[in-house]
């Protein structure tokens, strides 16, 4: 280490020359879509400390939904000036890409949060509370359960509105995350949509505790699997000398020509590349909530307030897989012949784990949530492809995906019983001849998971597998196959307790939604037969949109 | 003294951290193992920028630190509020939803 005597440059200037500091350039029309989602974030916490309560709810649901619809139309006028395709670059002095895979996931992103809002300001299924109209959050976050502080908020109809600039805070975060372009970028982004995750998971109105404890868990794993993926950051710093995505590619791949030969002496350690990149993707796989770091995911779906675990299933899986792609596509394929044996490993216990563990499961909500650890299986086979098609496939079947997961979630939040969600299957029997429409949407999504034809789950787990069968993981199609036919039986089985059962007496209610959950439900159960029925538009899109920039 | 020398030190701060998180029942001492992991990135960042000679790595420390005391807001009011409905803030209580 010859060089550490020395007095370096960086930060020693000399005395006679000062060297002028370029201002930076930021390309602010193709960071609209995050802009316009955090600014609104930002006046929405403006609105909770200047509006009276009595206002917020609206002016929050109106600026929230105007904001996310904003966002989706500025990612499309991107897409449609060609920043999808071939005027894709990178922008923020290369802290974010704007390809086609960013785009593409940024508005399904949008458009997943604007569903979501819709079942967060439901305010027609639990019922009145002295008479003030409630959501499924809780009256004061900060009060004790059962205690006096919570009884009197509850009688002065206090409701958290604060649940919509958290949300926008959240969604900006996932915005971010699939298009970051540097390691540093990657872990704020992660940060910014955890730590409000955390927060809205302890915010149920009904069965606080598990709530709370939901809360616990998810934060405290959450915060452990990014210390490692900040850790494997540290380490891949220390291989490349950079955080770029783009430089530390031209490492692992020996391009060097772009290389600063001041760094070129201390970098290329291969043992810190590999142990960073294992790292790294670790806290991505929690992320995703693959085996084996899966283990918050039943605990944190069941707890969670229902529609929370709806945009939680649905949003972070897109953004998440986003980030796992463009890693291992744009930073690590020089070092796929390392990494794809063990993604290999990780699929097939994935969907293995997922689908056999469900059978075994009574209540729906840790149903959905095994069910959504055998669907990450899916899409990572889709994505060890190292594949155009691989890419392509993924985008539409995470596309497919969170549709469907939104609105199963918000079917949950429409049967209930005295003490809030009947979410034990016990509670579903017969639920098919009491309410034949709210059953039949649910067998809709039910067969979307499973992947019968004319659904999307089919066009989707069709693209992926033959995806990876292409890209010569002939084995991994073959688990996958037996996992969906493991995974289609617990499906099959709740819609004949649903349609095939008695009713029990003294079985749950349906609650009659507003046109909120309503349309919710609808857009799912429409995007759902549509890309099932006609996929191939929408797989044209994720072909065109399937190029990283690098 | 060579850089490489805090890299061995960040490691075993990481180490520590990690099998404190794993060990430990108390959620707060959980959660300051947690930020023992965190803080050892930022040495580690710190040696490598050292050893780099450029300065990517010193302002990821200080973005890391930021993140750190974001998750302490997060951490700490999730913490307390669970400890103020059962008093007990002790991870393996929280166990209503073992199967």
């Amino acid at each position: 280490m010859s060089h550490v005597a020395t007095v370096h440059s960086l930060w020693t200037i000399s005395a006679d020359a000062p060297a002028a500091i370029l201002a930076p350039d930021i390309e602010y029309m193709q960071l609209l879509p995050v802009l316009i989602v955090i600014g609104a974030a930002v006046v929405g916490i403006m609105l909770e400390a200047f509006l009276p309560r009595r206002a917020r709810y609206y002016a929050q649901v109106m600026l929230t939904l105007v904001a996310l619809a904003a966002s989706f139309a500025a990612v499309v006028g991107l897409a449609a000036s060609g920043h999808a395709t071939e005027k894709a670059q990178i922008a923020g002095m290369g802290a974010l890409a704007v390809d086609g895979p960013a785009l593409f996931l940024q508005g399904t992103i949008a458009l997943v949060a604007i569903v979501s809002v819709l079942t967060f300001a439901e305010r027609r299924l639990d019922p009145a509370a002295h008479g003030n109209r409630v959501d499924s959050f809780a009256a004061q976050g900060a009060a004790t359960p059962g205690g006096v502080a919570e009884q009197q908020a509850v009688k002065a109809g206090f409701t958290t509105t604060e649940v919509f600039p958290i949300l926008l805070f959240a969604v900006a975060g996932m915005l971010v995350f699939p298009a970051a372009n540097d390691l540093l970028t990657l872990f704020i982004a992660l940060e910014v949509f955890s730590l409000p995750l955390y927060v809205l998971c302890a915010l149920a109105r009904r069965q606080r505790l598990l709530s709370q404890e939901a809360a616990l868990k998810y934060f405290l794993l959450g915060a452990f699997s990014s210390a490692f993926l900040l850790f494997g950051v540290a380490l891949l710093y220390g291989y490349a000398g950079t955080v770029t995505y783009g430089g530390i590619a031209e490492v692992v791949s020996g391009d060097l020509q772009r290389v600063d030969p001041a760094v070129a002496a201390t970098m290329g350690n291969d043992a810190l590349l590999l142990i960073g990149g294992a790292l790294v993707i670790m806290g991505l796989l929690f992320k995703v909530g693959a085996v084996p770091f899966h283990m918050w995911t039943p605990d944190v779906y069941q707890g969670a307030p229902t529609p929370v675990t709806g945009f939680m299933a649905a949003a972070t899986k897109v953004a998440a897989f986003g980030a796992l792609l463009r890693l291992l596509y744009v930073v690590l394929p020089g070092l796929r012949w390392d990494w794809r044996p063990v993604m290999w490993g990780v699929v097939i216990v994935t969907m293995l784990v997922g689908a056999i563990v469900a059978v075994t499961q009574t209540d729906v909500k840790r149903l959905l949530a095994y069910s959504s650890v055998a669907h990450a299986g899916f899409i990572l086979a889709g994505v060890i492809a190292t594949t155009p098609s691989g890419i392509s496939s993924v985008l539409f079947y995470l596309l497919a995906y969170s549709f469907v997961t939104l609105g199963a979630f918000a079917v949950v939040t429409l049967v209930r019983d005295a003490g809030g969600e009947a979410t034990h299957l016990s509670k579903w029997v017969g639920l098919g001849r009491r309410s034949p429409l709210v059953a039949a949407v649910f067998a809709v999504f039910l067969l979307a998971f499973a992947g019968i034809p004319l659904t999307s789950g089919f066009a989707g787990k069709f693209a992926v597998f033959k995806a990876a069968a292409e890209g010569g993981a002939g084995t991994l199609v073959v688990v996958g196959v037996a996992a969906s036919a493991i995974a289609a039986f617990f499906y099959i089985r709740v819609i004949v307790l649903m349609f095939w059962n008695e009713p029990k007496p003294e079985g749950p209610t349906v609650a009659v939604p507003s046109a909120l959950t309503s349309t919710a439900i609808a857009i799912g159960v429409v995007v759902t037969v549509v890309l099932g029925v006609a996929p191939q538009y929408f797989l044209d899109l994720a072909g065109q949109a399937g190029v990283f920039v690098r | 003294m060579s850089p490489v020398n805090y890299l061995y030190l960040a490691s075993l701060l990481f180490t520590i951290g990690a099998a404190g998180v794993l060990i430990r029942r108390n959620s707060i001492v959980v959660f300051m193992c947690v930020e023992l992991m965190l803080n050892a990135c930022n040495l580690a960042f710190v040696a490598f920028s050292r050893m780099h000679g450029n300065l990517d790595g010193q302002i990821m420390a200080f973005f890391t630190m930021v993140v750190a005391a974001a998750e302490v807001v997060v951490g700490l009011a999730i913490i307390v509020m669970l400890f103020r409905s059962r008093h007990s803030a002790s991870v393996d209580d929280a166990s209503l939803m073992k199967l």
